[in-house]
């Protein structure tokens, strides 16, 4: 792995268990962290950890991401905090509840909201300052649900699939410019988000998942599933055809 | 759902929810939560004190932030579900150790403090909660309040099995080493005597402890490997006390696997397997504090019906008597007792007023759970325990009466008093029953 000591990492959404994770393992390499939060009781615990598992420094900034202002200006407020960023990973996300969101125009706009329209918000003023300094990279956490649409769970894989066309744009793009985009499509992971949901042997922990991610990142990974176990799960259920999908549930 | 057993597996334990506590700044309010609470963490508790039969648990395993470390000084401070694993990953290579660990790295501050733990140093540097100088509990009033050792509740809550509220954080005091190594000695000792005069010279090291074949009869009884060892520095690479381990026991054994013969055969290849009568190495201190922890999910081995550890701490008699009785016991009931561990406690005071450590010679023996055999031969030994002035330790327990726990332990009525209503388990309500 290289040694990524004086990487400077914007990480959004940084108190979600997979993005803590994560910025655990960058700040046992000495990593300069800049961390976003809706929460800031939750964001100052998170940044204390960090210091004292070995970041350089760690930076917070209380932000609601449906806010785009907002985000446009925690994307400026990072970047002047390190001058300059190596890293942007954009982890926040909700998990809606789909029956409610089948009832409901304003849940599944707002979900919509949160996993997708934020996250283009944060990833348009991301991408031009990173296309001009000619460095970095973007990572960004989708889904396995992005993949393919279920009845179980079909408005947050809308916006993670959303999401991932956006991202295969988004690397085209940047390619030419020599920033990496990576993609990240975690499984099932054991933290609060997935609560509800029944465990079972596809569960990874929150610890395996962050450090996976870190790993991807650092490799610049163009599409990483976490764990990569997902990769061949996820090739056999896109592969099924529709007149099949369409009569299962899932 | 995670499973929230015990470590040993026995009994069973059905709570009537779980609710994660994730946040320090977000507290639960405890009051408004519908019957009895209590903090769960690793499980490695290996009765029924980490259980709650019908009440709630409060899950603490994410409530695992590092929040403070003085380098210079060596003081922590970090929430209660962080894990020693995770603790000796952050110090050891700076230099500081935890000053007290007990035989697995997989139990969390709030629980190493909730049982005042001991470690192969007793005769040393006491039990865990003599070196935790600051502590957060969050009772169930909704009042948060900061502990100290001069605080009666401090005392109360240290050895507390979790009964006086929930452990927010604590501040612990480390120590300095030279290294992340274990100079040790290992020397084979043929009978119980042997024992007792190997461990007049434990002052003289830092960490001493010894493993007993409990089978070994007559001539033989009490014979075993006695490990002896300090804090060294040490060539070549470390293991990470945080990497999992790469061994795992995948299902539960048919019951009965580990039975007289193949732990007789285990006993005995584990005695001789030492060239020699003596041995000296450093070793990574992974392996010299965690044999046990190399293999994931080893009680599977005791099959569905779980085992028993019992441990207890007799005074010092001459002769040993209490201890030679005990061990006489075992080997003629007939009970398969694998592992035995046998140690000298020093005469450093627990801060806790249930704590479980005092002066003299504490025994751990794992008995697989066979029903009234197994408890039948585990009360007479409760027996010579209350007879010799001595305890058994609630985190092993899952059997003793009520009447032996109160003369275990003394200071049980200045604790109630300082007990939160709230709190219960199902080894208090066993225990307690008023």
């Amino acid at each position: 792995m290289p040694p990524d000591s004086s990487s400077r990492v914007l990480i959004i959404g940084a108190t979600s268990a997979i993005a803590a994770e994560t910025a655990r393992a960058y700040a046992a390499h000495g990593a300069r962290l800049f961390l976003t939060g809706r929460n800031g009781g939750r964001l100052e615990a998170v940044a204390a950890d960090l210091r004292v598992r070995g970041a350089t420094t760690v930076d917070t900034a209380v932000l609601d991401v449906t806010d785009h202002r907002q985000c446009q200006e925690a994307v400026e407020a990072a970047w002047a905090a390190l001058g300059g960023l190596d890293v942007a990973f954009v982890a926040h996300g909700v998990l809606p509840d789909q029956a409610r969101c089948q009832g409901s125009v304003a849940e599944t706009v707002a979900a919509l909201d949160v996993n997708f329209t934020s996250v283009i918000a944060l990833l348009t003023p991301l991408a031009n300052r990173f296309e001009a300094a000619r460095h970095g990279c973007i990572a960004v956490i989708t889904s396995v649900a992005g993949d393919r649409g279920r009845q179980s769970n079909y408005v947050y894989g809308a916006a993670k699939g959303g999401l991932d066309r956006f991202l295969q744009g988004l690397r085209n793009r940047l390619y030419h410019a020599g920033v990496a985009v990576v993609t990240l499509k975690p499984g099932f992971v054991d933290t609060p988000m997935t609560a509800g949901l029944k465990r079972g042997p596809l569960f990874a922990t929150a610890r395996r998942a962050g450090r996976a991610v870190h790993r991807a990142i650092e490799r610049r990974r163009d599409v990483a599933y976490v764990p990569w176990f997902w990769r061949p799960i996820m090739w056999l259920i896109r592969a099924l055809p529709e007149f099949v999908f369409k009569r299962l549930r899932l | 759902m995670r499973p929230y057993r015990s470590w040993g597996r026995y009994p069973d334990a059905t709570p009537s929810g779980v609710l994660p506590v994730v946040w320090r700044s977000e507290p639960p309010e405890l009051g408004r939560l519908p019957g009895t609470v209590l903090a769960y963490a690793c499980g490695r508790s290996y009765g029924d004190s980490c259980l709650n039969d019908g009440g709630l648990l409060l899950d603490v395993s994410r409530l695992d932030r590092l929040m403070e470390f003085d380098e210079d000084r060596g003081v922590l401070r970090c929430e209660a579900g962080v894990t020693l694993a995770e603790i000796l990953a952050l110090t050891v290579p700076r230099g500081w150790f935890l000053p007290v660990v007990p035989g697995t790295r997989w139990v969390s501050v709030g629980g190493a403090i909730a049982n005042d733990i001991h470690g192969k140093n007793h005769h040393r540097a006491g039990t865990f909660g003599g070196h935790v100088t600051r502590l957060e509990l969050l009772r169930s009033t909704g009042e948060r309040i900061v502990c100290t050792p001069d605080h009666e509740l401090f005392r109360a809550t240290v050895g507390g099995l979790g009964l006086t509220g929930l452990i927010l954080w604590a501040e612990i005091r480390l120590k300095r080493i030279p290294g992340p190594g274990i100079a040790m000695e290992r020397i084979r000792f043929a009978d119980l005597q042997a024992f007792f005069d190997l461990a007049t010279e434990d002052q003289a090291f830092e960490y001493t402890v010894a493993w007993v074949d409990c089978l070994a009869r007559g001539r033989r009884l009490g014979r075993g490997i006695y490990m002896r060892g300090d804090h060294s520095p040490l060539d070549g690479p470390t293991p990470s006390p945080v990497r999992p381990a790469r061994l795992r026991v995948p299902a539960d054994a048919p019951t009965g696997l580990l039975n007289r013969l193949t732990l007789g055969l285990f006993n005995e290849a584990y005695y001789r397997a030492q060239f020699g009568s003596r041995r000296r190495a450093v070793v990574p201190y992974v392996p010299f504090f965690f044999p046990l922890d190399g293999v994931d999910d080893w009680t599977r081995l005791y099959g569905r019906r779980g085992f028993l550890q019992y441990q207890c701490v007799v005074p010092d008699a001459p002769g040993g008597d209490p201890i030679r009785t005990i061990f006489e016991r075992i080997s003629r009931s007939g009970e398969p007792a694998s592992l035995a561990v046998l140690k000298r406690f020093g005469d450093v005071r627990s801060p806790g007023l249930l704590s479980f450590p005092r002066e003299g010679m504490t025994l751990a023996v794992d008995f697989a759970f066979r029903g009234s055999r197994t408890l039948g031969l585990l009360d007479d030994l409760d027996a010579v325990v209350r007879e010799a002035g001595g305890a058994v330790y609630p985190a092993k327990d899952a059997r003793m009466s009520p009447a032996s726990f109160r003369a275990f332990f003394p200071g049980l009525e200045r604790f109630a008093l300082q007990r939160d209503p709230k709190f219960s388990s199902s080894f208090w309500r066993r225990v307690h029953a008023s």
